[in-house]
């Protein structure tokens, strides 16, 4: 099981944001100069409807001490209902995590719009608080990159960061885009 | 199609106990259909072992797989370079599929993953009902399509008992759901078919022989056997 809270304690935390609101509002957050801990390594996708139950598992097997899914406001997915897909997905993950005697807690589902940087700034801040609560994930596999063996696990999925739109994607068959959301 | 469920993670870490080389094998016919038992779930399977491995220190090599059917020895074939490094194999399949698995390769221990519970349709995306017992002699032309093997909660085989009350069996669900009476659901069509005369035939009492209850059953297709 974790350790009890260890002040120098940095956790490595993925964030699967999509593109139109999660990974916006992390660009806000940039721009208006928001600190937010650089433990906080994102994972961008199209939407989060893309994310299933393996990536999150393999997030945590690569030994990321906490793993979030970061969407659309509900009701404002860009496809509709993505991100109440993932949630689901998420509370899956939250169960089998139970049944394995690891905490719950290390993965979690947010909301929030473009427009919120603030709020991004603010969950990352939060959720850190929260790992760096329950400690290192007891599962840590030497020479392992959290972050690399989860955007490996997601390659099928994720977007890669120099991406402006997700039409940039020549082999993606998505739905035509319209106008990206504004809020 | 067969459906089933993944068994309880700790149940299935009781039965691949102290094994090293742990092999997840999926079937991608029925109980992928289910999701339960595809390529997808043996993935996650396998991921969950690991990740407890870990948790607790242990040097487990957890692969997986998945055959087209593993309740056919051709494809049992293709997978079996994978079975044989393994010291356990979790098979996902129905119990069909875990059976076929053990007895191919019968020096293995094959544990099985999922509780297979019953023949039943998709009544809408992830949800599934049952629907055939497999008695051995149909009786759906008699009872409007609506199987009282499996629908009705007592197998009652000549109309309701004194438990359905405006639709709906006295048997709930242990999640306490309703069940539809089947012998309402059954009298409705009748009548809506103005066939209700059928309702009242006298039914000799059912051959359950023909069913589970006589021992295993085997079936051969004489016309079909290789020459
Ligand atoms: S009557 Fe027998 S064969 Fe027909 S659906 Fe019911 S259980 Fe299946
Ligand atoms: S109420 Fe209907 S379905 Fe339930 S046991 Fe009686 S006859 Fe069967």
């Amino acid at each position: 099981m974790a350790d009890a809270a260890q002040p120098d304690f940095e956790p490595e935390i993925i964030v699967f944001a999509c593109h139109y609101c999660a990974y916006a509002a992390a660009d806000l957050a940039g721009v208006m100069r928001l600190d937010y801990p650089s433990s906080i390594r994102i994972i961008k996708l199209p939407c989060t409807g893309k994310l299933e139950v393996i990536h999150l598992l393999r997030a945590i097997e690569a030994g990321a001490d906490g793993v979030y899914a970061a969407g659309c406001l509900e009701g404002e997915c860009h496809y509709l209902k993505g991100n109440l897909w993932a949630r689901q997905r998420v509370n899956h993950v939250k169960k089998l995590l139970t049944e394995m005697g690891l905490e719950p807690e290390r993965v979690e589902m947010y909301n929030m719009s473009s427009a919120m940087g603030v709020r991004f700034a603010e969950v990352a801040n939060e959720f850190t608080a929260r790992i760096k609560e329950l400690g290192p994930n007891p599962v840590k596999r030497k020479g392992v990159s959290p972050y690399a063996a989860a955007r490996e696990a997601a390659s099928e999925i994720a977007l890669p960061e120099d991406t402006d739109t997700v039409a940039d994607q020549p082999n993606r068959p998505l739905a035509p885009l319209a106008t990206t959301k504004e809020g | 199609m067969i459906t089933a469920e993944r068994k309880p993670f700790d149940k299935i870490l009781g039965l691949v106990g102290e094994s090293k080389k742990v092999l997840v094998a999926g079937c991608d016919t029925c109980v992928a259909v289910c999701l339960t038992g595809g390529e997808k779930e043996a993935e996650i399977l396998a991921s969950e072992l690991r990740i407890e491995a870990g948790m607790n220190g242990r040097e487990t090599e957890v692969e997986h797989t998945s055959a087209i059917r593993q309740c056919e020895w051709e494809y049992l074939d293709l997978i079996s370079d994978k079975v044989d490094q393994a010291d356990v194999v979790v098979s996902l399949a129905c119990g069909i599929g875990i059976q076929s698995m053990a007895e191919k390769f019968a020096t293995k221990l094959v544990v099985p993953g999922v509780d297979t519970n019953m023949l039943g349709m998709p009544l809408e995306h992830a949800v599934w009902l049952e629907r055939c017992g497999a008695c051995g002699e149909c009786v759906l032309g008699e009872t409007a399509g609506v199987c009282p093997v499996v629908r009705c909660s007592k197998s009652l085989m000549n109309g309701p008992c004194g438990g359905s009350h405006e639709g709906k069996c006295e048997v709930k669900t242990p999640e306490g759901e309703e069940i539809d009476c089947a012998w309402h659901l059954i009298w409705e069509r009748l009548k809506a078919q103005g066939r209700e005369d059928l309702m009242f035939v006298d039914r000799p009492p059912k051959n359950w022989s023909k069913g589970s209850s006589g021992g295993p059953r085997k079936m051969v297709r004489v016309e079909a056997r290789p020459v």
